[in-house]
C-alpha cells in the first residue's frame, strides 16, 4: 500500500484523526514552549548544524579515532556494510555467548534493519524494553513514531493489548495498573537476560564512549545487569567532542518532548569489570567483566553521504520534531510511510534505501516547510523532498500516466496559444458541461465543489479594456 | 515605477476578479502597470510533482515575458517563490534575465509593505467583517511573509496582517493555529486527496471557532481548495484573496 492509500484507510475514522492529530500538536507546541524558554536557541540549532557539517565532512577520520579510542576502552568494534551483515553481527555475539534471550533498548537502526524477525526465525527471543516500543512488539506492529512508538494507541488499545498478551482484566485503562503490570513484565526480563542491546544517540569520537538517552532508564536497567553489552549505532551518530554533547542533549528532548533534558542519558565508556572476590583471592565477583561491542552500520549511508544534495540528511538526532510537526503525518499515521523511519526526514532517508518502494515518499507532503523550520540540525527536509520527487520522476519511477499528462500539461502551459485556448475549453466544459468534473472519478470533486467558471479569463477583460481605452 | 503584472495561469482562468482586483489596486496606488499578454504558467505545477526538467519552456516563456520591468508583483506566494527559486535561462544573456527577474519578482503583499511602504489605504468594507487570515506557507516560510511559529528569533510583522488591519470595518480574529497548512499542496490535493481535504476541514474548523465571516489570503489556490470544502459544507462563510479586501471597490 502505497502512502496515499494507506492514508485513505487512516482516515476513514475521523474521530480518531483528529485524536492522533491533536495528541502530536500537544507535544508539537510542548516543543515550542521549551524552546521559547531558551534565548539563545536559534543559536544552539546553528550550532549543531555546525558540528554536524564538520562530521559529514571528516566522517573517516571521527569513525576511525572513536575506533582507537573504543578499542583502547577495551570495546570490540565491528563493522557492517548492511543490514544483514549487521544482524548476523549481533547473531553471532548471541551464539559465541551460548544465549537465546536477549533484551533491547529502543534502537531505530534494528527497526531498520529488521533485527528482531531475523533474530525470531533463528529461534532467540527477544524483549523490547521501552514501554512503547513493547505494546507495538506484543501488538506485532513496527513503531509508528521514532520517539513514541505507540503514540498512534489509545489507552485502550493497549489495556486490549496487555490483557491479551500480559493477562490483566478485560477493557482496563488506569494508565497507572497498565503500566505496573508492564514493570513487573520487564522487571522479570531485565533480571534473567544476559544479553542486552541499546542504540547509540551520540558517539564521541575523542573518548571512544557513546551515550544513550531514554526516559525510563530501561537502557541502563538491561545493561547494568547483563554480562553482554551490544550497542548499535548507524555511522552518522559520531561527533568530535565531549563538551559538543552540551549543544545536542540541550536541543533533543526539548525538539522531541518538549522536556529540558532527556531523564536518563546513559555514558557508556568501557566494559564494567566484574567485582568482589575470585576465586584465586583477587578482588572480582567470581564473573568475568562485562563484555561491551560496537556494531558500526553503514546500510546506505555512505551512498547518501555521496549525494551531494541528499547527505545532510544524515545530520539527523532522531528527535521527531519534524513529525510531531508535519500536518501530513498527523492526519495519516506512521504506518503510512510503510519505511522504519517515518515522517519528513523518514521520507528523504528512504528513497535512498530503495527508491522504487519508496517513490511515493517525498510526495506525501504539501512542501509546506515547518519540518525544516523545527529541525535541530537545520536540514532542508522540505527542499529535498523537492529535490527527490525530481530524482526519482527523471530515474523513471512515477506512474506512466502521470508522467503523460505532466508532459501534455508542460506542452499546453508553454505555448501561449494553445494555453489560452484549453482555458477557453477548460472552462467551457465546467460552465456547460459540469458533470464532466463533477464525478467522483475527479478526486478533487469528492470531497470539495469546483470552481465556478467565469465568462471570461483576466487576459480576455484586459484585452478589452486595452483596447476600449485606446479607442 | 514600471510594474510588470503575473496573472498565475489559474487565476487568469478561473478567478479573474482576483486579477482585476490586483491591477486596481497597483494603478490605484500610482504604479504604472502593464500585463504581458503571452503570459501563461511559472511551471510550479510540473516542478512540485517531479517534472522540473519539463518547465523549460514555461521559463523561457516567462523570460520573455517579464524581462525589463522594474518590478514584478504576482498575487500568489507560491509562485512568487517558485520563479525566485527555479527559474532558470537557457545560455548567459537568458540567464541573466532569469536573475534579474528573481531580484525583482514579488508578492503582492510584499511589494505593497516593502516596496510601496504604504502606511494607510482609503478602504472601508460596508459592513463590519470578522476575517480571518490563512497564512499560505510558500508565501510566509518561503518568502518571509509573516513570522513563523516555529522559530525563536526575532521576525518581521506579518505583511498580510499589518495591510488588513488598514482596512476601516476589518477585524483580524487570532487563530488557534495561526500557521497550519491548509492542505493544499499542489498535485498533493489529488494525489492525497483523504488528508488534503482534512487538513482543509480542520483548518477551516479553526477559523470557523473564531466566527469568521470572511476568509482570506495571499495564495488563491490555498482559498480554492478551502472554498470548495466550504461550498461542500453548505457553509456561508465567504473566501476572498487578500486583494479583493485591499482595494477599494469601483462604486
Ligand atoms: S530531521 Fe531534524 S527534526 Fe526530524 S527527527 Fe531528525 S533532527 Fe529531528
Amino acid at each position: 500500500m502505497n502512502h496515499a492509500e494507506a492514508a485513505v484507510a487512516f482516515n476513514r475514522d475521523e474521530n480518531r484523526v483528529d485524536w492522533h492529530d491533536e495528541t502530536l500538536w500537544f507535544v508539537r507546541s510542548k516543543r515550542d514552549r521549551a524552546a521559547q524558554t531558551l534565548p539563545e536557541w536559534e543559536q544552539l540549532r546553528e550550532a549543531a548544524s555546525q558540528i554536524k557539517n564538520h562530521v559529514l565532512s571528516n566522517m573517516h577520520d571521527l569513525l576511525t579515532q572513536f575506533e582507537q579510542n573504543a578499542l583502547a576502552n577495551g570495546i570490540t568494534v565491528h563493522w557492517a556494510a548492511d543490514a544483514a551483515e549487521h544482524n548476523a553481527i549481533v547473531h553471532k555475539i548471541l551464539v559465541d555467548n551460548g544465549v537465546n534471550r536477549m533484551v533491547k533498548s529502543k534502537s531505530m537502526l534494528t527497526e531498520e534493519c529488521h533485527l528482531n524477525p531475523y533474530l525470531t526465525e533463528r529461534g532467540i527471543e527477544v524483549i523490547d524494553s521501552d514501554l512503547g516500543e513493547r505494546i507495538v512488539q506484543m501488538r506485532n506492529e513496527p513503531p509508528s513514531h521514532i520517539v513514541m512508538p505507540a503514540i498512534h494507541l489509545k489507552r485502550a488499545d493497549v489495556g486490549d493489548t496487555f490483557h491479551k498478551h500480559l493477562g490483566t482484566e478485560a477493557g482496563a485503562t488506569d494508565p497507572q495498573y497498565l503500566t505496573e503490570a508492564a514493570r513487573q513484565h520487564l522487571r522479570d526480563t531485565f533480571l534473567t537476560r544476559r544479553v542486552a542491546l541499546t542504540g547509540v544517540n551520540f558517539a564521541i569520537a575523542e573518548t571512544g564512549g557513546f551515550v544513550v538517552c531514554t526516559n525510563e532508564g530501561n537502557a541502563d536497567m538491561g545493561v547494568h545487569l547483563a554480562d553482554v553489552h551490544i550497542a548499535c549505532m548507524g555511522f552518522e551518530k559520531i561527533i568530535p567532542r565531549a563538551e559538543h554533547l552540551s549543544v545536542f542533549l540541550r536541543l533533543l528532548a526539548r525538539s522531541a518532548t518538549g522536556q529540558p533534558i532527556t531523564t536518563f542519558s546513559s555514558h557508556f565508556h568501557k566494559p564494567r569489570r566484574g567485582y568482589g572476590r575470585r576465586g584465586d583471592g583477587r578482588r572480582g565477583d567470581g564473573r568475568p567483566g562485562q563484555q561491551m561491542h560496537i556494531v558500526i552500520v553503514d546500510n546506505g549511508r555512505s551512498r547518501q553521504l555521496g549525494r551531494p544534495e541528499f547527505r545532510n540528511s544524515l545530520k539527523c538526532i532522531r528527535c521527531a520534531a519534524c513529525l510531531n510537526t508535519c500536518p501530513v503525518y498527523r492526519r495519516s499515521g506512521g504506518h503510512s510511510y510503510h519505511s522504519a523511519i517515518a515522517g519528513p526526514i523518514g521520507s528523504i532517508l528512504a528513497p535512498n534505501i530503495d527508491m522504487k518502494q519508496n517513490a511515493d515518499l517525498p510526495f506525501a507532503s504539501t512542501l509546506c516547510g515547518s519540518c525544516s523550520n523545527v529541525c535541530p540540525v537545520k536540514i532542508d527536509i522540505h527542499e529535498q523532498l523537492y529535490k527527490w520527487r525530481q530524482v526519482l520522476m527523471q530515474e523513471g519511477y512515477g506512474p506512466t500516466a502521470k508522467t503523460v499528462s505532466m508532459r501534455a500539461m508542460a506542452g499546453v502551459l508553454e505555448s501561449p496559444r494553445l494555453y489560452r485556448l484549453a482555458g477557453k475549453v477548460g472552462r467551457g466544459v465546467l460552465r456547460f458541461a459540469p458533470v464532466l468534473a463533477e464525478n467522483n472519478l475527479n478526486p478533487w470533486y469528492q470531497h470539495r465543489d469546483m470552481p465556478e467558471a467565469p465568462g471570461e479569463s483576466f487576459r480576455e477583460w484586459y484585452v478589452k479594456r486595452v483596447m476600449s481605452d485606446e479607442r | 515605477m514600471n510594474v510588470g503584472l503575473f496573472i498565475p495561469c489559474y487565476v487568469d482562468q478561473f478567478y479573474p476578479q482576483v486579477a482585476r482586483a490586483t491591477l486596481q489596486l497597483l494603478e490605484s496606488l500610482g504604479c504604472t502597470v502593464a500585463y504581458p499578454l503571452d503570459q501563461t504558467c511559472c511551471g510550479q505545477p510540473m516542478a512540485n510533482a517531479g517534472y522540473a526538467h519539463l518547465t523549460d519552456g514555461c521559463n523561457q516563456n516567462f523570460i520573455r515575458n517579464f524581462s525589463g520591468f522594474d518590478y514584478i508583483v504576482a498575487p500568489s506566494g507560491s509562485c512568487t517563490l517558485h520563479i525566485k527559486h527555479h527559474l532558470h535561462g537557457k545560455g548567459d544573456t537568458d540567464e541573466r534575465a532569469a536573475q534579474q527577474i528573481q531580484s525583482r519578482i514579488y508578492e503582492l503583499t510584499e511589494f505593497l509593505t516593502d516596496v510601496l511602504r504604504v502606511e494607510s489605504l482609503p478602504t472601508r468594507l460596508p459592513q463590519r467583517t470578522v476575517v480571518g487570515l490563512h497564512q499560505s506557507c510558500h508565501g510566509q516560510r518561503g518568502l518571509n511573509l509573516a513570522p513563523m511559529s516555529e522559530l525563536m528569533r526575532e521576525q518581521g510583522i506579518s505583511k498580510p496582517a499589518y495591510l488588513l488591519r488598514l482596512v476601516e470595518g476589518l477585524e483580524l480574529v487570532d487563530l488557534d493555529r495561526r500557521d497550519e497548512c491548509c492542505g493544499f499542496g499542489g498535485t498533493f490535493c489529488v494525489t492525497e486527496e483523504a488528508i488534503s481535504v482534512k487538513m482543509g476541514k480542520d483548518r477551516l474548523a479553526d477559523h470557523q471557532r473564531h466566527g469568521v465571516e470572511v476568509i482570506t489570503g495571499v495564495d488563491v489556490s490555498c482559498l480554492m481548495h478551502l472554498q470548495g470544502i466550504l461550498r461542500r459544507q453548505k457553509s456561508s462563510v465567504q473566501v476572498k484573496h487578500i486583494a479583493e479586501l485591499l482595494v477599494k471597490s469601483e462604486k
